[in-house]
């Protein structure tokens, strides 16, 4: 019998991965527990800060950069068939700072910084380095997994602040500077359209959001991979897929309360 | 010095969900002493480090380290019994984002006060011991595997410890790294006034070294002595093993069905890669 099978398999499916939220709730609760060690000796942070955000800056400016440039193209193309191509910048602006630079950021974050906190930890656990750390009576969560953890939230939202301003100048290469967009309209306009509170501010939180859900993914998934090549490779997938996944999820949701008019 | 052996294991029974491990083991660690547990590959043997370390709880009976038992305490009583312990992992786990100074050092940061220019001399001092005093710059990726291990031995020292525990100490050395570190474990032993427990499969090699001896097979003690009673020994299995005779209590073959039966039945299909 067929149906039987496929239900029991359903039903492990749904409750294995509800203990394994379980888990990894737990397994946050401990990492803010822990953290004391990462915010006292505040060098170990600073180290994975560099690690996660220093070296994500290329891919996010180069990026911000771009989408920008494509924003500043797309967007004079539709405006100016209503004759309305001075709104560029507010187009531009408003699209990166509310959705694009706090989303596409995140998304990059989880794939250059996410995996490679994953695949450490994972490495890390599958090396015996975590066991060797526990017998020398250091707790792995509050040496490797806090610092990680709280390297990401720092960088998340500065991350994305950069993508949006690299973001706003790619459109103004793009609208001012090539297509010919009055200069003047193009900065006033933004001006007066970006509201600090309602935009900016709204940004930052999700920003903050996404690199809480990103970290907390990616040293989780490290943390439990099965000690092996394969289990590595696996949970830096998942990683990756499930932070995208996420991200998404609660960018809807978060909108949803943000902006709803 | 107290006459009360430093580890002491009592009906220990161990099980990973309902597969038994370990089976009334009762092993003594007296004070001073390098005592092996050997036995073959998936034994028990790093499972009763492990639990002597408190990483595992046993399922019954108990482990006691310097008079506590060990799955009593809790997370602080068991990290600080810890920073008396040192492990030597199988391949040395070495933090491999510092060097080989940084590790050594990274206990005494971790647990001491002690000025960095204290903690300096110290690192040496132990590197010096395990003779790699001129390698301290050197990242792990740098090191072969004997030297591994000897900054492994230098790290798992580093606070003096009461006992050292030592995971397969010779796999995959060559012969002069292999006699190097077993000659180490001793003096070490000898020079701190520590207990060692050395769990390896390596008979000769541990033999020169050791004072006592358990053997374990399938979870349980099947023999128990000093060097020269285990080399001498005649039980089946001890020989066995001593001697590594292919024939034995230990089979060749793993349990199986006739082979005339596995002969005659249809070969099943590979395994797809999605199944």
């Amino acid at each position: 019998m067929m149906t039987p099978k496929i239900l029991r398999a359903l039903g492990h499916w749904v409750t294995d991965r509800i203990w394994r939220l379980g888990f990894a709730a737990r397994f946050l609760l401990m990492t803010l527990v822990y953290s004391g060690t990462a915010l006292r000796r505040l060098q170990l942070t600073i180290r994975e800060t560099y690690f996660t955000g220093v070296l994500s800056l290329v891919i996010i400016l180069v990026s911000g950069l771009f989408v920008g440039m494509v924003l500043g193209l797309q967007g004079y193309e539709t405006l100016q068939r209503y004759g309305s191509s001075e709104a560029l910048g507010v187009l531009v602006a408003l699209s990166l700072v509310r959705e694009l630079g706090p989303v596409v950021a995140a998304l990059l974050f989880a794939s250059r910084a996410g995996s490679a906190i994953t695949a450490e930890i994972g490495l890390m656990k599958a090396t015996e380095q975590l066991s060797a750390m526990e017998m020398m009576a250091v707790n792995p969560i509050a040496r490797v997994v806090a610092p990680r953890f709280w390297a990401g939230v720092i960088s998340m939202p500065l991350l994305a602040a950069l993508f949006s301003a690299m973001g706003v100048f790619g459109g103004y290469l793009v609208g001012v500077q090539l297509i010919g967009v009055d200069e003047g309209a193009f900065w006033s306009q933004m001006q007066a359209a970006v509201d600090f509170r309602q935009d900016i501010v709204n940004g930052v939180i999700k920003s903050c959001v996404f690199g809480l859900i990103v970290s907390w993914i990616a040293v989780f998934e490290g943390y439990d991979a099965d000690p092996t090549a394969e289990g590595v490779s696996r949970a830096t997938t998942r990683t990756v897929v499930t932070s995208s996944l996420a991200i998404l999820a609660a960018d809807f949701v978060l909108t949803a309360f943000m902006f709803r008019g | 010095m107290s006459a009360e052996p430093l580890v002491q294991i009592r009906d220990l029974n161990f099980a990973y969900d309902n597969r038994a491990i370990l089976s009334g083991i009762n092993i003594t660690i007296p004070r001073g002493k390098v005592v092996a547990i050997m036995g073959p590959s998936g034994c028990g043997k790093t499972t009763t480090l492990r639990l002597i370390g408190g990483q595992l709880r046993p399922t019954s009976g108990e482990v006691r380290v310097a008079g506590k038992a060990v799955h009593e305490l809790d997370d602080a009583g068991l990290y600080h019994m810890r920073r008396r312990m040192g492990m030597l992992f199988q391949f040395g786990a070495l933090f491999t984002d510092m060097s080989v100074y940084d590790n050594v050092a990274f206990q005494m940061r971790e647990h001491t006060n002690l000025p960095e220019e204290l903690i300096h001399d110290l690192v040496l001092m132990k590197l010096h011991a395990v003779g790699l005093r001129g390698a301290h710059r050197l990242m792990p990726a740098e090191l072969s595997g004997g030297m591994a291990r000897r900054v492994a031995l230098a790290r798992a020292i580093a606070l003096d410890p009461m006992l050292i525990m030592y995971d397969e100490p010779f796999a995959g050395l060559d012969p002069i790294s292999l006699s190097i570190v077993g000659e180490l474990i001793r003096r070490l032993n000898d020079a701190l006034g520590a207990s060692s427990i050395v769990v390896t499969h390596d008979v000769q090699e541990s033999l020169k070294i050791v004072d006592y001896v358990y053997f374990v097979s399938e979870g349980k003690i099947v023999a128990e002595g000093t060097a020269e009673e285990i080399r001498g020994s005649k039980a089946p299995y001890v020989h066995q093993f001593v001697w590594g005779e292919a024939d034995g209590p230990v089979p060749f073959q793993y349990p199986a069905r006739p082979y005339g039966d596995e002969m005659m039945e249809q070969p099943s299909k590979p395994k797809a890669w999605w199944a």
